[in-house]
C-alpha cells in the first residue's frame, strides 16, 4: 500500500507519540502504583452490617493513628450514612487536619452511586456488591463537597456531604 | 504482471445508481424521524439547561431526570440510529443499488425500530422508566422500555442484513471490481455494529428483560455495566464512522477535487472496527470490581484508534490542500481560504471537523489510566460528547441533509436557503463553544453530571458551579434556536424549496491512483482480528468478574420515582 512521504512523517510523529503517552501511563500505573480503584472487595448489599466497617457505630471519621484516619460510609438513595454524632443526629460533614492520610472505604445498600470529593482525584463508582476504597492525602485545606455523581433516582442531586481539610 | 499493469492502468469510474421515489420515500422515513427526534430532544435540552440554571422549575410534576431521559434515548439512540441508517442506505441504493425485495425488508428494518422506540417513548413519558439512557441496574424500569430498546436493535440488525445483502448482489455481478469505497465503509460500519449490539443485546435480553418481569429475582449489576459498555464505546464509532463517509468519500466532491487513497482511507475504517469495541474498560475505570491490569490493557487499545484518526486528518487535509493548488491558490495557506467556506454542504461537516480536534483530545484524557479520576463523571464527560456528537457528528450529518433530501425530494438547495444553512452552522458552533466550554471547566471544577439544579447544602464550590450552569443555559438556549433553525430548513428542502435536482456528491479516484490491495476487501480476516482483539480483551476479565461476583441486586423502582 502507497503512503505519501509527508503522512509517514506524520504517522510516524503521531505513533512515537503515543507510545510516548503510554509510557507515561503505564510508569505511573505499574512504577508508581497509581492505579484507579479496583478492589474488588465484594459484600452483600442487602446485608452490608455482615461487615465490620460498614456496621452502624463504625461509619463515619474514625481516627487509626497520628495523622491517620479512615472513613466509612454506608450510601443508599440518596444519602451518605456517616454514622451519627453525640447528640444522635446524621454526621453531614467531616472535619480532618492538613495533612492526614485519609482511607475511604464506601458501599451501597441500593443502587449504583458515585462518590467524588469534588476538586480532587477521590472518585469512585459505588457498586452494589463491592466495596470501594481509595486512600489519599488531603494536603490543601478547604471546604470541599462530596456529590454522588452517578445518577440513583430522583433526589440524586440531593446526596452529598462535606469534607473539611483544616489548617 | 503485464495484466496487473494493464488493470491498473484503466481507471473505472463506478457506475451510480439512479435513486427512484420509491427509494427515496424509504430514506426520507428515516431521516424524517431524525429530525423530528432532533426537535423533541432537543427542547428537553433547553428545559434540563434552564432547570439546572436555577431559572425554572417544570411544572406538572415533570421530573427532571424523566427530561434527561428523553433528551439521553431519543438524541443519542433514536436520532442518530435512524439518521444513520437512512444515510448508509442512501449510500448504498447510489453506489451498489438495492432491489425490490431488499427494499422491503429495509421498511421491516424501519417499521421494527419505529415500533420499539414508541414503546420505549411511552414508557418514559409515563415516568415508569426514568433511568437514563444507560439503564443501569439496579434501578429498574418497566420491562416495556428495555423490550423497545432491544427491538431497536432487532430492527437495526435487519437494516445491517440488508445492507450485506446488498454488497453482496453487486460483489456477484461486478465479480473483478473493488466494492464502491461508501458501500466498503457502511459495511465496515454495521459489521461493527452488530458484533458491538451483541453485548448489550445480551445484557437486555438474558439479564434486564426477565429480571424486569420478576421471572429473576436478582441481577448481576457488573456483568450488566460491562455488556454495556462492551456495546457503549463502539456506538460513539457507530455515529462517528458516518461522518467520516461524508468526509472522505462526498466533501472531496463538493470542493471539486479528489479522493486521496481509496486504500487509506478502507485501512481507516479496518482499524476503527478493531479497535472501536475491546476498549469498553475506560468508560469503567473507577468501578471496583475489575483488575487494574487488564483496565490499562484496555487504555492501551482504546489509544490504538489515534492512528486512523491520524490518517483521516492527514487525508482530509490533503485533499484540501491538493484541491485548492490545483485550482491555483498558492501560498502556504491560500488554499485553506479559498475552501468554499460559503458553501453550506462544505462550511457544516468542516465546522464539524475543526470541533473534532478539542473533542479527540478531550477524549484521550478521559481515557487516560489515571486522570480519568480527575474528569470521571463530572461535566466534563457531558461537554466532551457534545463537543464530539453534538458538534461533530451532528454538523457533518445537517452538512448532508442540505444535499440528500432535496436530492431525495426532487427540490433544489436554494442560495437563500443555503445561506440560512451557514447562519444555522454558525449558531450551532457559537452555542455549542458556551455550552461545551463552560461543561469542560465546571467538570475540572468538580462539579457532576447528571444532577438536577442544587446548592449542595450552600458550599463554596457549588456556588462557583452555578455561573458555569448558567452560562450552559444560554449556550443551550442559542442552541435551541439551531435546533429550530435546522427543522424550517428540514420542512423547506423537504416539502417547499423549488423542484428540480440536487446532485449526489460521490467523489472519485485521481485517475492515476494507485490500485486498491485486493486484501483490503478480506472480510474473513478483518472480522477475524477483531473477534481475536475482543477475546484477548475480555475473555479472561470477565471470567474474573463472574468468578469473583457477589450475591446479585433486586430491583429498585422507587428511587425513580415510579411507585
Amino acid at each position: 500500500m502507497h503512503l505519501h512521504k509527508y503522512e509517514k512523517i506524520w504517522l510516524i510523529f503521531g505513533i512515537g507519540s503515543l507510545v510516548l503517552f503510554l509510557a507515561v501511563l503505564g510508569f505511573g500505573a505499574f512504577w508508581k502504583g497509581t492505579h484507579p480503584q479496583s478492589h474488588g472487595a465484594t459484600i452483600d448489599p442487602q446485608n452490608i452490617e455482615a461487615h465490620e466497617a460498614f456496621q452502624p457505630e463504625n461509619l463515619g471519621l474514625t481516627k487509626v493513628d497520628d495523622d491517620k484516619y479512615i472513613v466509612n460510609i454506608a450510601a443508599s438513595a440518596f444519602h451518605y450514612d456517616l454514622g451519627v454524632d453525640e447528640d444522635g443526629k446524621p454526621v453531614k460533614k467531616l472535619t480532618i487536619p492538613k495533612g492526614s492520610t485519609v482511607l475511604f472505604q464506601i458501599t451501597t445498600k441500593d443502587v449504583v452511586h458515585g462518590f467524588n470529593v469534588s476538586g480532587t482525584n477521590v472518585n469512585m463508582m459505588v457498586e452494589p456488591g463491592y466495596i470501594s476504597r481509595m486512600e489519599t492525602v488531603m494536603k490543601k485545606p478547604g471546604e470541599y463537597t462530596v456529590v454522588c455523581n452517578e445518577y440513583c433516582g430522583v433526589g440524586h442531586h440531593l446526596m452529598y456531604a462535606t469534607v473539611e481539610v483544616t489548617e | 504482471m503485464s495484466i496487473k499493469k494493464t488493470m491498473s492502468a484503466v481507471h473505472i469510474i463506478p457506475k451510480q445508481f439512479p435513486i427512484t421515489k420509491k427509494e427515496a420515500r424509504l430514506y426520507m422515513a428515516f431521516i424524517s424521524v431524525a429530525f423530528i427526534s432532533l426537535f423533541i430532544g432537543g427542547l428537553m435540552g433547553l428545559l434540563q439547561t434552564l432547570v439546572r440554571s436555577g431559572t425554572i422549575t417544570l411544572p406538572w410534576g415533570i421530573d427532571y431526570y424523566q427530561v434527561l431521559t428523553v433528551h439521553g434515548v431519543i438524541l443519542a439512540l433514536v436520532l442518530t440510529t435512524f439518521f444513520i441508517i437512512g444515510f448508509q442506505f442512501a449510500l448504498m441504493g447510489k453506489t451498489v443499488g438495492i432491489s425490490m425485495k431488499q427494499r422491503k425488508a429495509a421498511w421491516l428494518s424501519f417499521w421494527i425500530m419505529l415500533i420499539g422506540t414508541i414503546m420505549t417513548a411511552a414508557m418514559i413519558l409515563l415516568g415508569k422508566a426514568s433511568v437514563l439512557y444507560t439503564f443501569y441496574a439496579p434501578l429498574q424500569a418497566h420491562p416495556l422500555f428495555y423490550i423497545g430498546l432491544a427491538l431497536v436493535i432487532v430492527g437495526s440488525w435487519v437494516a445491517g442484513i440488508v445492507n450485506f445483502r446488498q454488497v453482496y448482489v453487486w460483489k456477484r455481478a461486478h465479480p473483478h471490481e473493488k466494492s464502491p469505497l461508501l458501500a466498503f465503509m457502511v459495511t465496515i460500519n454495521m459489521i461493527m455494529w452488530i458484533i458491538a449490539s451483541l453485548g448489550v443485546a445480551a445484557a437486555v435480553l438474558v439479564q434486564f428483560i426477565p429480571w424486569s418481569l420478576g421471572y429473576a429475582e436478582t441481577i448481576n449489576v457488573l456483568v450488566s455495566r460491562t455488556l454495556f459498555w462492551y456495546f457503549g464505546h463502539p456506538l460513539v464509532y457507530f455515529w462517528l464512522l458516518p461522518a467520516y463517509m461524508a468526509w472522505y468519500a462526498i466533501i472531496p466532491k463538493i470542493i471539486g477535487g479528489k479522493i486521496f487513497s481509496d486504500s487509506l482511507a478502507r485501512l481507516s475504517f479496518i482499524l476503527f472496527l478493531f479497535f472501536s469495541i475491546p476498549v469498553g474498560f475506560h468508560h469503567q475505570l473507577t468501578e471496583p470490581g475489575i483488575d487494574p491490569v487488564w483496565k490499562f490493557i484496555q487504555v492501551v487499545l482504546t489509544f490504538m484508534v489515534v492512528i486512523p484518526t491520524l490518517m483521516t486528518a492527514f487525508s482530509l487535509f490533503a485533499t484540501f490542500e491538493i484541491t485548492g493548488r490545483k485550482k491555483g491558490f498558492g501560498g502556504l495557506f491560500g488554499w485553506f481560504r479559498h475552501l468554499p467556506w460559503k458553501d453550506v454542504r462544505f462550511l457544516a461537516p468542516m465546522l464539524g471537523m475543526l470541533a473534532f480536534i478539542p473533542g479527540g483530545a478531550g477524549g484521550i484524557i478521559n481515557a487516560s489510566h489515571q486522570m480519568n479520576a480527575v474528569v470521571h463523571n463530572t461535566m466534563w464527560v457531558t461537554g466532551h460528547f457534545h463537543l464530539t456528537v453534538a458538534t461533530t457528528v451532528m454538523l457533518t450529518f445537517f452538512g448532508v441533509s442540505y444535499w440528500l433530501i432535496p436530492h431525495l425530494t426532487g427540490r433544489k438547495l436554494t442560495p437563500s436557503i443555503n445561506k440560512l444553512g451557514i447562519i444555522q452552522s454558525i449558531i450551532w458552533i457559537v452555542g455549542m463553544a458556551i455550552m461545551s466550554g463552560s461543561m469542560h471547566i465546571q467538570g475540572l471544577l468538580g462539579g457532576p453530571r447528571r444532577s438536577s439544579y442544587s446548592e449542595y447544602g450552600g458550599t463554596e464550590q457549588a456556588a462557583d458551579w452555578l455561573g458555569y450552569q448558567i452560562a450552559q443555559a444560554i449556550g443551550g438556549t442559542i442552541l435551541f434556536i439551531g435546533i429550530l433553525l435546522m427543522v424550517y430548513i428540514v420542512i423547506k428542502l423537504a416539502f417547499f424549496a423549488p423542484t428540480g435536482k440536487e446532485a449526489f456528491p460521490i467523489a472519485e479516484e485521481e485517475a492515476n491512483a494507485k490500485p486498491t490491495p485486493k486484501f483490503m476487501e478480506n472480510w474473513k480476516l478483518w472480522i477475524g482480528i477483531t473477534v481475536l482483539l475482543i477475546l484477548f480483551a475480555y475473555t479472561v476479565p470477565f471470567i474474573d468478574i463472574i468468578q469473583h461476583s457477589p450475591p446479585g441486586s433486586p430491583p429498585f423502582d422507587w428511587p425513580i420515582g415510579n411507585q
